[in-house]
């Protein structure tokens, strides 16, 4: 399982995440109404909008956690993959369980979320070093600090190598440091063919292609 | 697939082995159930003998319900639910996963100690046979009945009350047939392959059925 895997793939094209007249409901509350946008291989999308504008809720119903009241999402990924596993989804808890190591974490969402031949995605100790918590791999997770939990959750994407990341508030408890590690991994992902789309206030540290304001209606 | 599925049933193994996991927990709570039930019966060897596979039954059915209402909450609080919805492994095949591994760890204990507290019941040896057989058969059908619980509870802060009052009604027919096959051992007069049947058919029909209630109600959250 710890093979050293080619970091840095070879840009391929995925077909584009297509959004159209997307309405969801929430508690009987219409959150987000007629959000539209078409987002090609490789590019990227920033989501603002005030607290309770819909931010989350646009990303769980992209990574089809939420039924929809109307419209269409159709699933950036490559031809002929599965679309429902071609998604990366970073939420506002880290998924890591506490009485497990850093390394045991990974090594378990690399199972469940990298495709079974292996073939993609780095090894879990490679994501560790890569966001700097190789010299805690072996320490429970519960004793980590929530930029160091965070961490582990930025790993995840790396461990898995899937089309389209959605993240939400990616750079939550981070340092400086981590945040322009992640802003390069980001634009690595996109150089790659890779989509995104990160619900944000703050700076994300690199320049998105289109940026999506739920306040001002739901276009790109 | 298959690395996925060992992937998460080892993950669970190592959570229920570490401080906090369920595994010495129920087996704890069964002990103490069984051990209170002469004080409230009184020491009648005989009455004891009589109800005893009964005692067994109904404290393994709870100890169960004890271990189950974190099956998926953990998860569900942690984030990794939402994970496990985007895996490669289908969410019924995550949810038989998760009770299997939730099996070993916590019921087959149980399992295990059932002869030794059937001793404090005063239970013969033919009868401690039959309840060991009987627990051994049926609690896979109590944890995935259990999972449907744990599933419609999962959003619930505290649920572990509601999960019970869900869970019991639908346990009773496994209740059933469990003591009449452990009790069928020393009454001359009833078959013992009757029950035993009905209870193993339970086994395999909530196999078959409820892991995917359960993964169509972790869809709702």
């Amino acid at each position: 399982m710890d093979t050293p895997q080619d970091s840095r793939p070879k840009p391929r094209a995925f077909s584009p995440l297509v959004v159209e007249a997307l309405c969801v409901e929430r508690g009987r509350r219409l959150v987000l109404e007629n959000v539209g946008f078409t987002l090609g291989s490789g590019e990227s999308l920033r989501v603002v909008g005030r607290n309770g504008a819909g931010k989350s809720t646009l990303l769980r119903a992209l990574a089809g956690l939420l039924p929809l009241r109307s419209g269409r999402i159709r699933l950036g990924c490559a031809e002929g993959e599965d679309a429902s596993i071609a998604t990366h989804y970073l939420a506002h808890a880290d998924g890591a369980r506490a009485v497990l190591t850093a390394l045991e974490n990974l090594q378990f969402w690399r199972a469940m979320l990298a495709e079974p031949d292996g073939a993609n995605g780095m090894s879990p100790s490679e994501a560790l070093a890569r966001v700097g918590l190789a010299p805690l791999a072996e320490a429970p997770v519960g004793i980590l600090s929530a930029g160091q939990k965070r961490r582990i959750a930025l790993a995840r994407l790396f461990v898995a190598s899937r089309p389209l990341w959605l993240l939400d508030e990616p750079l939550t408890a981070l340092d400086s440091r981590a945040r322009d590690q992640f802003a390069e991994a980001m634009r690595a992902h996109c150089e790659a063919g890779g989509i995104l789309v990160a619900a944000t206030h703050e700076p994300l540290g690199f320049e998105t292609a289109r940026t999506l304001d739920l306040d001002a209606g739901g276009r790109a | 697939m298959n690395a996925a599925f060992v992937a998460l049933f080892l993950r669970e193994m190592r959570i229920a082995g570490r401080v906090g996991g369920s595994a010495s927990m129920g087996v704890a709570f069964f002990l103490c159930l069984v051990a209170i039930t002469p004080f409230a019966v009184g020491p009648d060897p005989k009455l004891l003998a009589r109800i005893g596979p009964a005692i067994l039954w109904i404290s393994a059915l709870l100890a169960t319900l004890l271990g189950l209402d974190r099956l998926f909450q953990a998860d569900a609080e942690e984030g990794s639910l939402d994970q496990l919805h985007l895996a490669h492994l289908p969410l019924e095949l995550t949810v038989v996963a998760k009770c299997a591994a939730h099996w070993v760890s916590a019921e087959l204990p149980l399992v295990l100690a059932a002869p030794v507290l059937g001793l404090m019941l005063d239970q013969e040896a033919g009868a401690l046979l039959a309840v060991t057989a009987s627990l051994l058969v049926g609690s896979p059908a109590l944890t995935l009945i259990g999972a449907m619980g744990a599933a419609a509870t999962v959003s619930v802060r505290r649920g572990g009350l509601l999960m019970a009052l869900l869970v019991l009604p639908l346990a009773i027919p496994v209740l059933i047939f469990g003591v009449s096959a452990a009790s069928a051992a020393t009454t001359a007069d009833a078959s013992l392959l009757a029950p035993f049947a009905i209870l193993a058919a339970l086994a395999l029909a909530a196999l078959a059925l409820c892991p995917f209630a359960a993964a169509a109600l972790l869809r709702q959250v």
